[in-house]
C-alpha cells in the first residue's frame, strides 16, 4: 500500500527492528508510521502521510471569496462545518464586520451537530473498539449491539442539525460568509429538541462507561492550545490560548506558529515559536476552558474521575463524551432561545482585505487566513488544520509510549501504537491539502 | 429474501479525496448495521483494520488519481474487483483537485514551491477520474454522495438489478420538492437545468442557485443556460467559475468553462 518505500528513512540503520503500519485503518484518510527500534529501545518515530496533495490553497486563488467556504469544506468530508466557518470568519475579519445575535447562535449549533457527528463517530466506531479488542465498530456491534446502536444514534442527532440547518449532513450548502443562505423556522427544529434530550442522557451514559475502559497509564506534560472565550465554551470565537501563558489575537496567529516541513511526510508540522509541539483537540479545549462547560458537563466530568484536567490522550475518549453531553445542552439552548432572524445574513465586503479565522473542528484549531483583492477574488490563502498540529506530540507520544509494548509480537505493538495515534482523532486528508506541491514546469 | 449461501465481500477505496463519499457509509447509521450484515466488508481502512485480501465482489471507488502510485493501484484494485462503483466527484470527474488540470493553472507559479523537499512528493500534472485509467461498472454522482442513492447501489448489486439512480436534471427535482425557481423567481443564477439529479435539490430549497455538486446531466444544454447566466448579470469570469468547480473536469462542464475564459 505504501509508496513511501523508495524514501531513506525506509532504510533502518543496523540492529533495529522496524514497525511499519504502513495503512493506519480507522483514521479519515491514510497515513504510515514507521517505529524504528535499536537495541531494544526506540530509536525513532516517523508519522508518514502519503495522501495525495490536493493543492487547495493554490487554486482558491482566483476564486471569489464568496466561494471560500464550500471549497474548503471539500478539504475534509468529516469536518466541513469546521472549514466553513473558519473561512466564513476569516472573511469577516477582512471586511471587520460580526456575525451577532440569532445568526451566531445559529453557527453555534451548527457547529454542535459537526461536533457530536465526528465525536460519535470517533467514540464509537473508531475509538472504543481499540479499547475493546475490536477491528471496528461494526464488528463490536456484535457483541455490544445496543451500546453500537445508542452511539450511532446520538451521531445521527449531529447529523439532523447539519441536516435541517445545513440541507445535508457532510458539505452543508446553507452556509454563507454573513451568515446563512436561508434560515429555519423554528417548527423545523421541533423533533431536533427531543432528540437532544435524549443526546444529552446517552452522552452522559456513554462518559460513564468510558469511564470504565482500561487506560494505560500515560499522563504527559503537554501544552494544550485552543480557543478561549471568556463567556462560553469556545467554538467560533476568542482568543488563542495556552497552559504556558500563550494569549494572543487571532489575527497574531502566524506571528507565533510556524509551520516546519518534516522531509517524511507531505504536511507540514506546525510549531510554537519559542515552546515547540502542542496538543490541539478535544483534551486542549478541555484543560484550557472547564469551567466554561455547562454544569451538568462540569459534573459528569468529575464524576467520571476528571477534576478539570486531564493529561492522558487516552481518555480523550471520555472527554469527547462530556463535550457531545455538552453539545447537546448547548443546542438545546440555542433551539429554546431562537427566534428566527429578518435577515438570513448580514453584507461582507472583504475586497482589498486581509482576514484570519480560527475556530474549533472536533479534533482542534483549524486556522484560515486569505488575503482578498480589489476584485473580491482570494490572491492568497493559507490553511492550517488540527492534524498538522498534532502531528509532533503523535510522534512525541510514541516514543514515549512504544518502549513498554516493544515486547510484544509486531501485530500487538502495531495495534498499541495505532491506538495512541488515534487517541489524537487525525483527520489525515486535512493534513496534506494545503501544501503547495511541486510541479515541474512542462518543456 | 432468503441469504445466498455466502456472502459478497465489499471493498471500500480511497484515492485523492476528502473521504466524505466513503463516510456517507458510516452516515448511514439506521442501515449499517443492516449493511454489515448483508454483505461482509472486508476492506474498509477509515472503518475497520480487518482486512482480506481480494478478490472483491463489490468496490467502492471514492478519490481522483493523482500519483503515479495510485494509477498503478487502480489497475490492482480493477483486477481484484468483479463489480466497480466510482462513488462521488472526485471519483467520476477528478474532483475539485482537477482544477490543477486547465491550461490557465499558473504551472510556474505552482513549482515556486514553499515545500522544502518536494523530491518526496510524487504528483501528476493531472487529477483525472477513474474511468480514465480502468473500466468502470456504475458511476454515483455528487459532491458528496446522496447516501441514500449509495445504499440503493449496493442493495441492486445484492439483488442483481441496475441500481434505480435518476438522470435528469436538478429542475425535474425541485418541481417534486415543490420548490420555487430560485432563477426566475429571484434571479439567482443557478446550474440546476444542467445538473444532474440525485441531491434533492437541495440549494434552490435553501433559497440559492444549485453550484452543480452532482455534475452534468446527459446533454446538458450549458451554453444556453450560460447566456442565461449572462443576461441576469454574471460575467464571463463568473460563469467560467461556476462550471469550474467539483466538477469542473466533467466534459461538459470543462468545454463550457472553456468558452469564458
Amino acid at each position: 500500500m505504501s509508496e513511501e518505500t523508495s524514501s531513506p528513512e525506509s532504510s533502518p540503520p543496523e540492529n533495529t527492528r522496524r514497525i511499519s503500519v504502513d495503512y493506519l485503518a480507522r483514521v479519515e484518510g491514510e497515513g504510515a508510521m514507521h517505529l524504528f527500534m535499536k537495541d531494544g529501545e526506540v530509536a525513532d518515530v516517523k508519522l508518514k502521510i502519503f495522501e495525495p496533495p490536493r493543492f487547495f490553497e493554490a487554486f482558491l486563488r482566483k476564486r471569489s471569496f464568496r466561494e471560500a467556504p464550500d471549497i474548503t469544506a471539500r478539504i475534509c468530508g468529516i469536518c466541513p462545518v469546521a472549514y466553513q466557518m473558519s473561512a466564513c470568519h476569516a472573511m469577516e475579519n477582512a471586511a471587520g464586520v460580526q456575525v451577532t445575535g440569532q445568526l451566531r447562535e445559529l453557527r453555534r449549533l451548527l457547529y454542535c451537530g459537526e461536533w457530536l457527528e465526528s465525536h460519535g463517530l470517533h467514540v464509537f466506531m473508531l475509538h472504543a473498539p481499540d479499547f475493546l479488542g475490536y477491528a471496528s465498530g461494526i464488528e463490536m456491534a456484535r457483541d455490544h449491539r445496543d451500546l453500537v446502536e445508542m452511539g450511532l444514534k446520538l451521531k445521527k442527532i449531529g447529523n439532523d442539525i447539519g441536516n435541517v440547518l445545513g440541507g445535508r449532513e457532510i458539505h452543508p450548502v446553507n452556509v454563507k460568509v454573513g451568515g446563512f443562505y436561508k434560515v429555519p423556522y423554528a417548527r423545523d427544529f421541533q423533533k431536533l429538541k427531543e432528540d437532544l434530550k435524549w443526546g444529552a442522557d446517552a452522552s452522559e451514559k456513554t462518559a460513564r462507561w468510558a469511564a470504565q475502559l482500561p487506560f494505560p497509564d500515560f499522563e504527559q506534560d503537554y501544552e494544550f492550545v485552543s480557543l478561549s472565550h471568556p463567556d462560553e465554551y469556545a467554538m467560533n470565537e476568542g482568543r488563542v490560548v495556552s497552559n504556558r501563558g500563550l494569549d494572543i489575537d487571532i489575527t497574531d496567529y502566524e506571528t507565533h506558529f510556524e509551520e516546519q516541513h518534516a522531509t517524511y511526510t507531505n504536511a507540514l508540522h506546525s510549531v510554537l515559536k519559542g515552546h515547540g509541539p502542542y496538543f490541539v483537540g478535544p483534551l486542549a479545549r478541555f484543560n484550557l476552558n472547564f469551567d466554561r462547560l455547562t454544569p451538568r458537563a462540569q459534573a459528569l466530568a468529575r464524576e467520571t474521575g476528571l477534576d478539570g484536567t486531564c493529561l492522558n490522550p487516552f481518555k480523550s475518549i471520555i472527554v469527547r463524551a462530556v463535550e457531545m453531553l455538552y453539545a447537546c445542552e448547548e443546542a438545546l439552548r440555542v433551539l429554546e432561545n431562537y427566534e428566527r432572524p429578518d435577515k438570513p445574513a448580514i453584507e461582507v465586503d472583504p475586497a482589498g482585505h486581509r482576514g484570519c479565522g480560527l475556530t474549533e473542528a472536533p479534533r482542534g484549531s483549524l486556522y484560515h487566513r486569505y488575503e482578498i483583492g480589489e476584485d473580491g477574488l482570494i490572491t492568497s490563502a493559507k490553511i492550517v488544520p488540527p492534524t498538522s498540529q498534532n502531528q509532533k506530540i503523535i510522534e512525541d507520544d510514541l516514543r514515549k509510549f512504544a518502549p513498554q509494548y516493544v515486547h510484544l509480537p509486531d501485530d500487538k505493538l502495531q495495534w498499541h501504537c495505532e491506538q495512541a495515534i488515534r487517541n489524537y482523532d487525525p483527520c489525515i486528508s486535512c493534513a496534506t491539502h494545503f501544501l503547495k506541491i511541486e510541479r515541474k514546469e512542462l518543456s | 429474501m432468503s441469504s445466498p449461501p455466502t456472502k459478497k465481500r465489499l471493498a471500500v477505496w480511497k484515492f485523492a479525496s476528502c473521504d466524505g463519499c466513503q463516510l456517507s457509509l458510516l452516515d448511514c447509521e439506521d442501515e449499517l448495521l443492516a449493511v454489515g450484515e448483508a454483505i461482509d466488508i472486508v476492506n474498509f481502512p477509515e472503518a475497520t483494520r480487518y482486512f482480506e485480501p481480494g478478490p472483491y465482489d463489490l468496490s467502492l471507488v471514492e478519490g481522483s488519481v493523482t500519483t503515479p502510485h495510485d494509477a498503478e493501484r487502480i489497475q490492482q484494485v480493477r483486477r481484484e474487483s468483479k463489480f466497480l462503483v466510482t462513488i462521488g466527484a472526485c471519483a467520476t470527474a477528478g474532483g475539485i483537485q482537477a482544477l490543477r488540470n486547465f491550461r490557465d493553472a499558473d504551472v510556474a507559479e505552482m513549482a515556486s514551491v514553499v515545500y522544502a523537499s518536494p523530491e518526496y512528493v510524487s504528483t501528476l500534472e493531472t487529477s483525472t477520474a477513474i474511468s480514465d485509467h480502468v473500466a468502470v461498472d456504475f458511476e454515483l454522482r455528487g459532491c458528496p454522495i446522496n447516501k441514500k442513492q449509495l445504499l440503493e447501489v449496493i442493495l441492486a448489486f445484492l439483488h442483481r438489478r441496475k441500481p434505480t439512480v435518476s438522470h435528469h436534471s436538478v429542475c425535474v427535482e425541485c418541481k417534486l420538492r415543490g420548490n420555487v425557481c430560485v432563477m426566475t423567481a429571484h434571479g439567482t443564477p443557478c446550474l440546476g437545468p444542467v445538473t444532474h439529479a440525485g441531491c434533492g435539490a437541495i440549494c434552490p430549497a435553501y433559497d440559492r442557485g444549485c453550484y452543480g455538486c452532482f455534475g452534468p446531466m446527459e446533454t446538458p444544454n450549458t451554453a444556453s443556460l450560460a447566456r442565461q447566466w449572462k443576461a441576469l448579470g454574471a460575467s464571463d469570469d463568473e460563469v467560467k467559475r461556476a462550471y469550474r468547480s467539483f466538477n469542473g473536469y466533467a466534459e461538459a462542464f470543462r468545454t463550457e468553462s472553456e468558452k469564458h475564459e
